[in-house]
């Protein structure tokens, strides 16, 4: 038993719901009690879809469970075949359902349906969100999928998309794009879009590009085994991985065309001198596995971050994210406990957080700025406009993202300038965000904007301070005059400089002998 | 006298649910109950059910979460009792603020027959008396939706002091706002000693005995209801404090039992009254004529329906409701003039098609539904705003009334911008 206040991904049934709900002409009869039809609104609201997931849910109820519960999914599978006709079924048990191991499997397959049934075993007590869409993914492709002669012309597969998937919409348009611009037609791309009907012509493509490994690393791998097919390793987040990307597929496929790059504007964005106030600005990283690597190397490669942490919720790419985390001079964070993740970042003190609508909210908490790299996904992850992670837009998108949660270089020297202003104060936040600057409050201690707009949020924690060092008055009166985005950082140096020196005090001058030891 | 849908027979369907269970209500209980945890024993699902339904908007550290039963738990490797103790321990610990803790049963935790009654009680031995330990079925096998707060309510009844004191009780859990203007309208109609339940912390909740008499603010309190009754108190049966006819019978069935007559609540209601009728009488603007269609959601359908048909000028085609209690409902069932079809239970598909035949002007649903029918050219009201918006008595009733004008007052407004209503602009 483990106690959970938020979660970042959910049971492995909402997974497989994710493929399901992506794919066209499938239908998911999950054998599931009441209420756990509230994953439907999942994908209508903040997919904002504008159809039912293609599921039906057998709600038995209490009276059920001494009756013929067994009886009741068969009904349901029989009256979801008849009424919607798919191309193929999925079957499989919610967590309750696994408790009273009806075998939904077993019963669909005694029925004679005249359409394929794909039963899931997918272990509610053991696995997660992530492990669903993969294993309902390559459960598919193993029951539909066969060896075949391949396309005349060089095509691929693109695998990973889901439902409910971070920015999957834009970043499959995008890919397609680029391949299409190397002479590379996409045969399949899938789960998303996808029927069954499209997925038992997937071994006609050469190779595959696999965008999401959280969601098809296992379908990839069967494809490469049983179907001959190599996939691509590089996922292709930043200008340098969009690149090396071109390359892998270049090697897999033979294209020799050229790609324009004209239109990706990030690598000059990040150079030109209003950029520069981005050095070395200190960043951590909480998100899903994939996004996490590939977002570490964006910021430190190509934006002039210092990554100060990292980490992610899905043990599947613990291994991986470890050995990442250490080429960067780190040690991984990997855990789904929220209340954890949010004591890394508050010890961290970092000027950005990358993470996910979770982080966000640590964000706002503490008053550090946030842009969204991830899933667990939120109905602002699915934006009207064109919006990809991946390919030469996704790194323009990148920066856009990851700059504007911060306070611009002029306005920051402003504020570290005349940072008593009354009007003009670090707390007011940064200006281009709206929301109503503050007016300083008589006691000069203002809370961040972040908890004015958090509504229920309470004030932000102080930041802990080492039981043995002590702040003086004129030292802690002098750090409330450094701007709040680097205040953190500030205080935590200068209380690992005192603790170095041995110091038990710290004064103004210790402040800024902590300063200038620091300075780079 | 015209029939009304007393008599009307009762549609009962059952197939798919589109609903909630019963632990969405922590949503809200967690936020009345200042002083109390909603520990929910129960599976990843759970968990993932109260952070979707809550939204992302209540991030501050909530005071609920989910005991997540694992493997082990289930394989009898581990004691759940045992597993549990040690959590609980924990999460007091961390929260010395909290007086009250609700162990909150789930589908697992029932199938596989966790007794959290025991737990409870022996939780409540080893933490007591500082903080006292109830359960309660937030279950989707037992409860729809708002059946879970009936079911917390009942659970505390037991608990409760004996008094002799000739006392009113409001059950129901109430927006502060509303609960201070009823306890403000019922003082100046001349009743001086109320109670309510659930109090806002756990030294506020009210005694019972023979001489309370409880009103229900919730028409799907069906259990505490129950629970009260066995503990002798006295039920004042009554039309919902909905809109301005309903809170104005209300407000006379309550004054009745302590002997206070109509023209009292009359006189003291006169300029409230005035108030919501004016507002109500905006939003009937856009309402007057139009056709509802209520899918089962709440409990809140039948009441509702009354409101808008009777004041509104709304005409009903459907009313679903997940349970009738006749008990409860037939106050309000007495008002509702004969002809909308009343359903309990659900078949989701058989319904959608009633929906699709009918073409109602406007659809009242859950979430999962709502997106998916405005792209069908239906308009929709989410029904899940009802429970989470004030909407009783006479200063919310325009309000009330205005969550059902809003979808179409939108709709006329995007009117030939509506991807699938292009063709309906004509």
């Amino acid at each position: 038993m483990k106690l959970a206040v938020w979660t970042y991904e959910g049971p492995p049934h909402v997974g497989a719901m994710r493929v399901a709900t992506g794919m066209r002409d499938l239908h998911m009869v999950l054998h599931a009690p009441q209420g756990d039809t509230y994953a439907d609104l999942l994908f209508t609201m903040i997919e904002r879809r504008d159809h039912r997931p293609p599921v039906s849910y057998t709600t038995f109820q209490a009276r059920d469970l001494g009756a013929d519960t067994a009886g009741l999914f068969m009904q349901s599978a029989r009256d979801a075949y008849a009424r919607f006709k798919p191309q193929a079924l999925l079957v499989a048990a919610s967590c309750t359902a696994e408790l009273i191991q009806d075998d939904p499997g077993g019963l669909a397959e005694t029925m004679g349906l005249p359409v394929p049934v794909i039963a899931l075993e997918l272990p509610s007590y053991q696995r997660k969100e992530n492990f669903g869409c993969d294993e309902a993914f390559l459960q598919i492709c193993r029951a539909l999928a066969k060896p075949m002669d391949r396309t005349a012309r060089v095509t691929c597969n693109i695998l990973g998309a889901t439902g409910l998937g971070f920015r999957h919409r834009d970043d499959v348009q995008e890919i397609t794009a680029l391949l299409s611009e190397m002479g590379i037609e996409v045969n399949v791309s899938a789960p998303m879009g996808a029927s069954p009907m499209d997925i038992t012509r997937m071994g006609q493509a050469h190779f595959n590009v696999l965008l999401y490994p959280e969601t098809a690393e296992s379908a990839a791998r069967w494809c490469e085994k049983e179907l001959g097919q190599p996939f691509t390793k590089t996922i292709p987040i930043g200008a340098k991985a969009t690149r090396a990307f071109i390359n892998e597929v270049r090697a897999l496929s033979g294209s020799t065309l050229p790609v324009d790059e004209t239109r990706l504007r990030q690598p000059w964005w990040a150079a030109s001198v209003d950029s520069t106030y981005l050095t070395g600005k200190r960043v951590f990283l909480f998100g899903d596995g994939t996004h996490v690597m590939a977002a570490a190397k964006v910021a430190r490669d190509e934006m002039g971050f210092e990554v100060c942490g990292m980490g992610c919720y899905n043990r599947e790419q613990a291994r991986p994210l470890r050995a990442l985390a250490k080429e960067f001079g780190l040690e991984a964070l990997i855990t789904d406990d929220y209340l954890e993740v949010e004591k890394a970042i508050e010890d961290a003190a970092p000027e950005m957080i990358l993470g996910t609508q979770m982080e966000r909210h640590i964000g706002k908490r503490l008053g550090i700025p946030c842009a969204v790299i991830s899933a667990p996904v939120h109905v602002q992850d699915f934006p009207a406009r064109y919006s990809p992670q991946m390919g030469f837009e996704g790194a323009n998108v990148l920066f856009d993202t990851w700059v504007h949660p911060l306070v611009m270089g002029l306005e920051e020297h402003l504020l570290t300038m005349f940072r008593e202003d009354f009007e003009f104060h670090d707390a007011a936040g940064p200006s281009h965000h709206g929301g109503k600057a503050q007016p300083l409050p008589q006691s000069a201690a203002a809370a961040p904007a972040a908890a004015a707009e958090g509504g229920s949020m309470p004030p932000p924690a102080a930041l802990p301070s080492l039981e043995n060092v002590v702040w003086l008055s004129c030292a802690e009166k002098e750090l409330k005059k450094i701007p709040f985005f680097v205040r953190g950082k500030a205080r935590r140096n200068t209380e690992k400089f005192a603790e170095m020196k041995g110091l038990h005090e710290i004064s103004v001058d210790t402040l800024y002998e902590a300063k200038a030891h620091y300075a780079r | 006298m015209t029939t009304t849908c007393t008599s009307a027979p009762v549609l009962k369907e059952r197939g798919q649910r589109e609903v909630f269970c019963g632990l969405t209500g922590i949503i809200w209980l967690h936020r009345k109950m200042q002083d109390a945890f909603f520990l929910v024993v129960g599976s990843r699902t759970c968990a993932h059910l109260l952070q979707s339904a809550a939204g992302v908007m209540i991030f501050a550290e909530p005071r609920f979460g989910t005991a997540i039963l694992e493997e082990k738990d289930l394989a009898g490797m581990a004691d759940a009792n045992a597993e549990l103790d040690r959590e609980v321990a924990r999460l007091l610990a961390r929260r010395p603020d909290i007086r009250q803790l609700f162990l909150v049963g789930s589908c697992p935790s029932e199938v596989i027959k966790l007794d959290l009654h025991r737990a409870a009680e022996r939780l409540s031995l080893q933490h007591g008396p500082a903080v006292r330990v109830l359960n309660y079925s937030g279950s989707g096998i037992e409860t729809t939706f708002t059946q879970g707060e009936d079911a917390c309510l009942a659970a505390m009844v037991p608990a409760m002091d004996e008094t002799s004191a000739k006392e009113l009780l409001l059950v129901g859990a109430l927006p502060d706002v509303v609960e201070d203007q009823a306890l403000d309208l019922l003082t100046q109609i001349g009743i001086t000693h109320i109670r309510v339940l659930p109090g806002k912390r756990a030294e506020l909740d009210p005694a019972i005995g023979p001489n309370t008499h409880f009103a229900l603010t919730q028409p799907f309190l069906g259990d505490t209801h129950a629970a009260l009754v066995r503990r002798g108190a006295q039920f004042i049966p009554a039309p919902f404090p909905f809109g301005a006819e309903g809170t104005t019978l209300w407000l006379k069935a309550v004054a009745a039992t302590f002997g206070i007559a109509p023209d009292v609540v009359d006189r003291v209601t006169a300029a409230p009254r005035a108030r919501a009728e004016k507002a109500i009488a905006a939003a009937t603007q856009t309402l007057r004529g139009k056709s509802v269609f209520f899918l089962p959601d709440s409990q809140l359908e039948i009441p509702l329906a009354r409101f808008l048909t009777r004041e509104c000028g709304m005409q009903a085609i459907e009313i679903g409701t997940p349970y009738l209690h006749s008990d409860l409902h037939g106050p309000e069932l007495d008002l509702i003039a004969a002809g909308p079809t009343i359903s309990e239970g659900q078949d989701v598909d058989l319904q959608l098609d009633r929906v699709r035949a009918a073409r109602p002007d406007l659809t009242v649903c859950g979430l999962g539904l709502a997106n998916p029918l405005e792209a069908e050219g239906l308009s929709t009201k989410w029904a899940i705003e009802l429970v989470f918006t004030p909407i009783h008595f006479y200063e919310q009733a325009g309000d009330l009334a205005a969550l059902f004008a809003r979808p179409l007052r939108r709709r006329a407004i995007l009117r030939g911008q509506h991807p699938n209503m292009l063709e309906a602009a004509e």
